[in-house]
């Protein structure tokens, strides 16, 4: 009969519809334990990212529940707490990039975070009475040895490169590597940053929106060359046990990234985010960094690094723009460079 | 009931959604600043390139899908019902699944320039750039034009097969005369579909157009929102792409025609144009190039999923609960597309049947799709800021991925069941009334019965969209929440490549096999004519 | 029994208005060249089409605001007068129940209709199992379940040949006296006019130009529409 099978379907509706209204809620904790809201992005907190590690290694000994709120990029997690302003719920904002440290300042929406910042490792020297750095890296080119056996050995050389050196790059207007070559290229060329832009472009395969994209086309063989991480190399080494994929390593420097956190004037927990920063640079946090972020930890870890960050090239020149002034000229540079490669 | 009531309900959770999140964001950003944003060259390089590149795309892909439709239309092969199903997943696999397949087809390393190299020919770039683009929007939209077009097809009355053969018509007077008028009925529909994908178009573009000359609105607008935090600027683009979108959506609909259903005896009559070699051989070619370009991608990504880390994602229990709450997803949020896209529906068809408005009709299938124009990350950010004073946004996460794919899904579902239920209208609506056949006895006994194809495959469609669909949610952040295609972003992000892949495959086959059991489940052919030739 | 009287209805450029009287049981035939409006006027008393002015009266009651369901009218078209996936029975019983919920007194009413148009035993066939004949037959079955007192036929043989059409208006023929059934059937064609009904209206442009005994309407040879229309057709007929 058809009847049956019509109800049958509506029968279907209903019972998901009511599967769906009773979906279990978040388990709370019988106990009245004490919550930490992380703001941080979805890699960070991902099964193969480092936030499983670091939040069971947290609620060991904080008597809390630590809880991340992952946003898609690194970006949005400063735009999420603009958007929510001082009602925010978040206690610490992890994963922003040292690049829009000043925005982020000049939003008044950070607290101090009141700790010694001493004992890092960085390659500048750090102080900053609003946020701390968690990890850091170098940006590179990274190149396959199959395909390209004599990599540039300067930014330059990669410039003036013959044009079937084929690169892939991210945009500056989407992604943090994108921004951080942007700013490299201009931390080495200076004012003739548009002509250097101008021949990388016609090197460029194709600019993605973001990291995963780029590493993806050049894992698939789309180009020899992929912006990324002199770090990077680093993952192919452990995970892979394959040393097919390594950091050019450029005469001029290398353009850092630095990740920092800090806490908002709104955290309802300003004690239990002081302590969590407290604990981000401790061996605890930083142990899970080179493996689950495959970048530099800011501290010596007493285990020491793994044994094949040891075959990574470790620049010489750390090259960085201060904060400020990249907060000023963002905008300017990002058309100027827009200019160049459109043309 | 009234006439009207029944797509009120459905545009009213449409237009909440939509002008609430642009109205919240607006409100947040304290004002527009139209004349500062609107006054730059910069912005006005992007929609022209934005328009180009989509109305390029558009034309390209139905210049395609009409031979493809009319070559699948005159044949009968061994498989053809799975290749139609396969068809579909071009447009609901993830987009960024897409792009690799089609790179690891078209792209400098891919299956072509292989085959070329392995045969002693140089290997030809061509991917990454216009071309790109084209080939990338091509690859997702094609097959869904060629799918809807070929729906059309199959309304032609059989009668009209036979007038035609009786009186010789060759292939291109049938194109005029019979196939033409049949699907002009659908191609400004579901062209304007088309266009608004491709004019929203983010990661197709800037990955395959191979640079920032290739820029969508789209991509100035996330630039705004997530970099400059320029709420206002990031509301007017939004404003701009719906004026601009809508407006030219709008003027292709005045192109399409009312269908007319002739009367039909419900008797088979073959094709006239079946017949030769030549036209054998043509289809045949269509046919199998369409197969390549459409097969050859997904067949990528379905391989590539065959590798050493398979074994241990399959045996992720993360890989299973997310597979479990994308499918609880995609259910819901299919059958509450096809709810909203039946109410619109009704209206609509009472609106071109019984008060023979059909243009008014248009406009109001239409503003189903305008949150096709309206950027996700824009809706994401407008309901967020909308919601958070209301409620906890995180405690309402499954319900708004649900609400807002389905709303996504909608205008699919309108294409898909448009057609037909106004076909049932023209051939029942009278005896309906008079036999005072209404509400649930009509819908029991004579709409279901005779739309269950129909809905069985806009059912399908918007399942495996939302399947696939990376969810608004992901922008909202919410750490209990996890779906196939979010994991997979995440495994990428992670520098996990291998296990995307696995990810990607299982997805894609996810598609597949929940399109296929929907479709055969529920849309199995129990109703068709049962006597051919009396 | 039926009664038009200033039934305007707007379509396009085309203002019709129509005024019309029916007795009961009695068979009207409307004539006229296609876009006459024959059509047009059927769906207006069905109920399919609103006027923009004037009134539809059955049996003394108006039924101008009614929805075609609730006046005491069927109709017959000329295609698409069965559901395609329902059985022949299950056709005819929804004339008794929109629901079809039918029980064994329904069961036994269609069955009785079924006999009645000489289908006997072909209750469970679907539409496309029966001829076209056959099919309309149904069709018929159902009004007469339906039990409502007038009936509209638009053009529902035309799609028959000579003999079966005969064939087909006598049957109706036959129902109207047994049930004191009133008809109205629009047809283009004089002889189904001849063949079954007493009278003849004769529609042009949208009015009723013609009305009265079919014979003498038919042998009038005025106004020039209807001349036009009849062309030389009717003398050979009524005289052979």
């Amino acid at each position: 009969m058809r009847i049956p099978s019509f109800l049958a379907a509506l029968g279907l509706a209903a019972v998901i519809t009511a599967g769906l209204s009773g979906a279990p809620d978040v388990l709370e904790a019988a106990e009245a334990k004490k919550r930490l809201t992380v703001y941080t992005y979805d890699s960070f907190t991902s099964d193969w990212g480092p936030g499983p590690q670091i939040k069971e290694a947290f609620e060991a000994d904080c008597n809390c529940v630590l809880d991340f709120v992952a946003v898609d990029s690194s970006v949005g997690v400063l735009s999420r707490l603009r958007l929510e302003g001082a009602s925010s719920k978040a206690d610490v904002v992890l994963g922003l990039d040292l690049n829009l440290m000043a925005e982020a300042k000049e939003t008044g929406l950070f607290a101090e975070h009141g700790l010694a910042a001493e004992g890092f490792v960085l390659p500048v020297a750090w102080h900053d009475e609003t946020f701390l750095p968690f990890d850091y890296g170098y940006f590179s080119f990274v190149y396959d040895t199959e395909s390209l056996t004599a990599p540039p050995q300067s930014l330059k050389e990669l410039v003036e490169a013959p044009d079937d050196l084929k690169i892939i790059v991210q945009d500056p207007r989407t992604s943090t590597p994108g921004l951080g070559l942007m700013l490299w290229v201009r931390a080495v060329y200076g004012d003739k940053a548009p002509e250097a832009w101008a021949k990388l472009a016609r090197k460029t395969v194709t600019t993605t929106k973001g990291w995963s994209e780029a590493y993806g086309l050049f894992l698939e063989g789309e180009a020899p060359l992929v912006l990324s991480y002199t770090t990077s190399p680093a993952y192919h080494m452990i995970a892979e046990d394959s040393a097919r994929y390594q950091a050019a390593a450029f005469e001029e420097g290398h353009y850092m990234q630095v990740e920092i956190a800090g806490i908002p004037k709104s955290a309802p927990e300003p004690e239990l985010a002081r302590q969590f920063l407290a604990f981000m640079v401790s061996p605890g946090f930083q142990s899970a960094i080179p493996t689950g972020q495959w970048m530099y930890p800011v501290i010596n870890l007493p285990e020491g690094l793994p044994r094949e960050y040891g075959k990574l090239d470790y620049p010489s020149r750390p090259l960085l723009i201060p904060s400020q002034e990249v907060a000023e000229n963002r905008k300017a540079w990002i058309e100027e460079w827009l200019q160049a490669v459109s043309r | 009931m009234p006439w009207w009531l029944p797509a009120s309900l459905s545009l009213s959770v449409v237009g909440l959604l939509v002008g609430g999140a642009l109205l919240a964001l607006g409100l947040t950003a304290g004002g527009l600043a139209l004349a500062d944003n609107l006054g730059q060259p910069y912005l006005w390089r992007v929609v022209w390139f934005t328009l180009w590149q989509a109305a390029l795309s558009t034309l390209l892909s139905v210049a395609f899908a009409i031979p493809l439709a009319r070559a699948l239309s005159r044949r009968r092969f061994p498989g053809r019902g799975l290749l139609l199903r396969i068809f579909s997943l071009s447009l609901v696999v993830p987009v960024i699944v897409a792009i690799f397949g089609i790179v690891a087809v078209h792209g400098r390393r891919g299956w072509v320039n292989e085959a070329l190299e392995a045969f002693g020919f140089s290997g030809v770039h061509y991917l990454y750039g216009l071309g790109g683009i084209l080939i990338g929007h091509c690859f997702l939209n094609m097959p869904f034009v060629a799918r809807i077009l070929l729906q059309a097809l199959d309304t032609v009355p059989p009668e009209s097969w036979r007038v035609a053969s009786q009186y010789g018509l060759r292939s291109r007077d049938l194109f005029r005369l019979i196939e033409w008028p049949a699907m002009r009925t659908v191609l400004p529909g579901v062209a304007g579909l088309v266009f608004m994908l491709c004019f929203t178009s983010f990661a197709v573009v800037l990955t395959l157009g191979g640079g920032p000359k290739a820029t969508t609105l789209e991509v100035a607008v996330y630039q705004a929102l997530r970099f400059d935090f320029d709420l206002g600027r990031a509301v007017t683009l939004a404003l701009v792409q719906l004026v601009c979108c809508g407006g030219i959506v709008l003027a292709v609909l005045h192109l399409s025609l009312p269908g007319n259903l002739s009367l039909t005896e419900g008797r088979a009559y073959p094709r006239p144009d079946r017949a030769g070699w030549p036209g054998r051989l043509a289809d045949s070619a269509m046919i199998g190039g369409a197969m390549i370009f459409v097969l050859l991608p997904l067949a990528a990504v379905v391989l590539a999923g065959f590798n050493a880390k398979a074994a241990s994602v399959l045996t992720d229990p993360a890989l299973w609960r997310a597979l479990g709450q994308s499918l609880t997803i995609a259910m819901a949020s299919a059958v509450l597309a096809l709810l909203l896209g039946a109410a619109l529906l009704i209206s609509s068809r009472s609106l071109r049947h019984r008060l023979l408005r059909p243009a008014a009709a248009n406009r109001l299938e239409l503003s189903a799709s305008l949150i096709l124009v309206v950027p996700p990350f824009v809706l994401a950010t407008g309901l967020f800021v909308m919601l958070r004073h209301v409620t906890d946004v995180f405690a309402l996460a499954m319900p708004l991925v649900i609400l807002v794919n389905a709303l996504m899904a909608l205008p699919f579902v309108v294409r898909f069941l448009g057609g037909p239920m106004m076909a049932e209208a023209q051939k029942h609506d009278r005896l309906c009334q008079s036999l005072g056949l209404a509400g649930w006895n009509r819908l029991r006994l004579i709409e279901w019965p005779s739309l269950r194809r129909p809905i069985a495959l806009a059912l399908a469609v918007a399942a495996t969209l939302s399947l696939g669909d990376l969810g608004v949610i992901a922008l909202f952040g919410s750490q209990d929440f996890a779906t196939l295609p979010l994991l997979l972003y995440q495994a990428m992000g992670g520098f996990r490549m291998a296990e995307a892949a696995v990810i990607a495959a299982v997805l894609s086959l996810l598609c597949l096999l929940l399109f296929l059991s929907i479709e055969y489940g529920l849309g199995r052919m129990r109703f068709r004519r049962r006597v051919r030739h009396a | 029994m039926l009664e038009v009287a200033g039934l305007t209805f707007h379509y396009e450029d085309m203002t019709m208005v129509f005024d019309l009287k029916v007795a009961r049981g009695e068979c009207l035939a409307l004539l006229g060249p296609s876009g006459a409006g024959k059509s047009t006027l059927l769906s207006l008393i069905a109920g399919f089409e609103t006027p923009s002015s004037g009134r539809v009266e059955i049996e003394g009651r108006d039924v101008t605001n009614l929805s075609p369901a609730e006046r005491p009218v069927t109709s017959l078209f000329q295609e698409h007068n069965l559901f395609a996936h329902l059985t022949v029975t299950e056709n005819v019983g929804l004339g008794l129940d929109p629901g079809l919920h039918l029980g064994p007194a329904e069961r036994a009413a269609v069955e009785e209709a079924l006999q009645r148009v000489e289908l006997t035993g072909m209750g469970g066939r679907l539409p496309a199992q029966l001829s076209g004949g056959q099919r309309q037959r149904v069709a018929l079955a159902r009004s007469l379940v339906r039990q409502k007192p007038l009936l509209l036929l638009d053009e529902p043989f035309s799609a028959l040949d000579p003999g079966l059409r005969g064939g087909m208006l006598d049957l109706v023929d036959q129902l109207r006296r047994e049930r004191g059934l009133t008809v109205v059937i629009v047809s283009h064609n004089p002889q189904d006019a001849q063949h079954i009904a007493a009278r003849t209206a004769f529609l042009y442009e949208g009015r009723v130009v013609a009305q009265g005994e079919t014979q003498a309407v038919l042998s009038a040879g005025e106004p020039a529409a209807l001349r036009a229309f009849l062309g030389n057709a009717p003398r050979q007929v009524s005289e052979g």
